[in-house]
């Protein structure tokens, strides 16, 4: 007599059961087992998934037969908020996008709607939004590595990044009056200039960070647990990388150095010297490893960005329609004043035609696509989000492992649900 | 333009035994035990806030307690989630600022919808409207957080104004009026 293993709650399974000729004498010296895939959802809310992604898994025990990522949950309609206001009340709305990294979301949008219309950036400009983005590729990479330390079970690395996070943070908050919600480009030109003596505590930041960034990777790069955890796990292919459109450290940590800040510079990253780190085999220690150089990077770009920074103006000269002039003029001057009231109300005049800029992110690539019919609002505009196309590659990755390993993936890929979702 | 792959060196035999990241990550928890405190006892000791910060939006006077918003509107129109309701009124003509002509009758924001952005600040041409140090604004109904007018001066208060651009303009009406 074959014994037949069901699952007791399953009514449909022992009826099946039940309908299945008795089997064969002699045959039977088998035990057959019937097991039943179990399907568990992980997320919306759940630690490990960084917000409010959901994975809707498919599991055989312990193993990961499918993976589906359920996104949408944080999604506000980003895209068509933006056809219904000026370019630059849409700054704020890029806040919330890589909340992780707002400045440089910031500065990725405005450089788009500059192309468009073909507006000269002064050196300093340029050198203000270099300096922004880096801070905060460094600010997000330290989020993402201490998280990630948190999900294979290193919360102390958690803490120390955070602390060192919180430096970064007083020092936006300096700058932009915020310190997540920085809101600080316009089009044309910066919120407002650097703050006196605001360079130097950067620097200083700088020079007490590295230290304390190689005690902080020291904690992991070499631990036994942690390589436990990440060597040869979630192995994503240079092909597979590429051909999901897997973008940023993701995408080095595979092994292609692209980098869009070497291969299509823009705001002057051109001037600077840098390394691009890239991995060689593509498991999350590689995403991890990658994703510590380029914090070291960071600083080298900052570091030199200080050491040459350019005078000048901080907005753009000629943007009359575009840049709403300074307060102590609007107040002293009837011209200007009328000047402020158009741009404001009409939003920065944008000739028609349309412009997808990309810039490389802590995450990715971002791309704004802007298309305009002239005017102060955007016909359309298209974001292009890093974390959406990164975790498209989940089904791919995560099947076959187990469920402890799906979470050392989503920690390694370093993905944020305000941008996927947008 | 330098791409360097990062060397990934198998462990030896001593760290595979798990003791040097024992050893290595009890040294550093020892060494932060003895740094003084990173955190901060809110809410009895509060964060020092930077000039230029922005907290929750306030109307101000000027020093002479003259009322600086013109009910112009433009702060109501380019407030991305539209938390700015505004109602314009006039000045009385026995006001001592009737030359400013309009004053708002009713001005309120929306605490529940602001979101800290400062674009108002930014857009409004008296310089009425300020983002000042108030971070931390709670209440029990919605109607609470609602601010009026006179809640938005209270938390504003009076600020320096260096260019008191009615007050010249009345002296340039008065010097303008006897000179004819
Ligand atoms: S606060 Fe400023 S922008 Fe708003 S209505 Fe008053 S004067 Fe105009
Ligand atoms: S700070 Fe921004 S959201 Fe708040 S009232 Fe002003 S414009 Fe509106």
């Amino acid at each position: 007599m074959a014994t037949e293993f069901t699952f007791p709650d399953n009514a449909a399974k022992t009826a099946e059961a039940k309908r299945r000729p008795e089997p064969v004498e002699g045959l039977a010296a088998k035990p057959e087992f019937t097991t039943e895939k179990m399907s568990l959802s992980m997320g919306p809310s759940h630690p490990s998934t960084h917000g409010v992604l959901r994975l809707q898994m498919e599991l055989d025990g312990e193993i990961l037969t499918k993976a589906d990522p359920v996104v949408g949950y944080l999604h506000r309609g980003d895209e068509k908020i933006a056809e219904n206001m000026t370019y630059n009340q849409f700054v704020p709305y890029t806040d919330r996008l890589d909340y992780l990294a707002p400045l440089a979301n910031n500065m990725a949008y405005a450089i788009a709607v500059e192309r468009l219309a073909k507006l000269d950036i002064p050196p300093r400009l340029q050198a203000i939004r270099v300096l922004t983005a880096e801070m905060a590729r460094v600010s997000s990479h330290l989020m993402g590595l201490g998280a990630f330390g948190i999900d294979v079970g290193a919360w102390t690395v958690f803490m120390y990044t955070f602390e060192e996070r919180e430096k970064l943070y007083k020092l936006f908050e300096e700058l932009t009056g915020a310190r997540l919600t920085t809101s600080y480009s316009r089009i044309g030109g910066v919120a407002r200039d650097l703050p006196e003596g605001w360079l130097g505590r950067v620097n200083a930041f700088c020079d007490q960070f590295l230290p304390i960034l190689d005690e902080v990777l020291s904690l992991l790069t070499r631990n036994k647990i942690f390589m436990d955890r990440t060597v040869d796990v979630g192995v994503i292919s240079k092909a597979d990388a590429l051909s999901y459109g897997l973008t940023g450290p993701n995408l080095r940590g595979s092994g292609v150095p692209l980098d869009l800040r070497k291969d299509k510079p823009y705001s002057g990253y051109e001037q600077y010297e840098f390394d691009v780190p890239v991995g060689t085999k593509g498991d999350c220690y590689d995403r991890y490893l990658v994703r510590g150089e380029e914090m070291k990077q960071s600083v080298r770009i900052i570091k030199q960005v200080i050491a040459k920074f350019p005078g000048g103006e901080w907005y753009a000269k000629d943007a009359r329609r575009i840049f709403a002039p300074p307060k102590d003029k609007v107040l002293t001057s009837m011209e200007e004043l009328i000047n402020n009231f158009m741009i404001v109300t009409a939003g920065p005049q944008m000739p028609a035609g349309e412009v997808y800029f990309e810039a490389e992110n802590p995450k990715g690539i971002l791309g704004f696509y802007v298309v305009s019919k002239g005017g102060g609002v955007p016909w359309r505009l298209k974001i292009r989000s890093p974390s959406f196309c990164n975790l498209s590659i989940l089904p791919k990755v995560c099947v076959g492992l187990l469920i402890s390993d799906v979470v050392a993936i989503l920690g390694s890929l370093d993905f944020v649900m305000g941008e996927c979702d947008r | 333009m330098a791409i360097v792959p990062l060397e990934r060196k198998p462990l030896t035999l001593a760290e595979r035994s798990y003791l040097p990241g024992i050893v290595g990550g009890l040294k550093t928890t020892l060494k932060h035990l003895f740094q003084p405190n990173v955190t901060m006892e809110y809410p009895e000791q509060r964060p020092a806030l930077p000039p230029g910060y922005r907290g929750a939006p306030t109307l101000v006077k000027d020093p002479h307690g003259r009322e600086k918003c013109v009910s112009c509107q433009l702060c109501e129109f380019v407030c991305p989630p539209k938390a700015i309701r505004i109602t314009p009124g006039e000045i009385p003509a026995d006001a001592p600022t009737a030359h400013v002509e309009k004053a708002p009758k009713e001005f309120e924001i929306d605490m529940l919808r602001c979101i800290y952005c400062g674009l108002c600040q930014e857009v409004c041409p008296e310089e009425a409207i300020w983002l000042q140090n108030q971070f931390s604004l709670t209440g029990y109904t919605r109607e609470e957080m609602v601010h009026n007018k006179q809640r938005l001066y209270e938390l504003g208060g009076t600020l320096p104004d260096p260019h008191l651009k009615w007050d010249k303009k009345l002296a340039a009406e008065v010097a303008g009026g006897a000179s004819h």
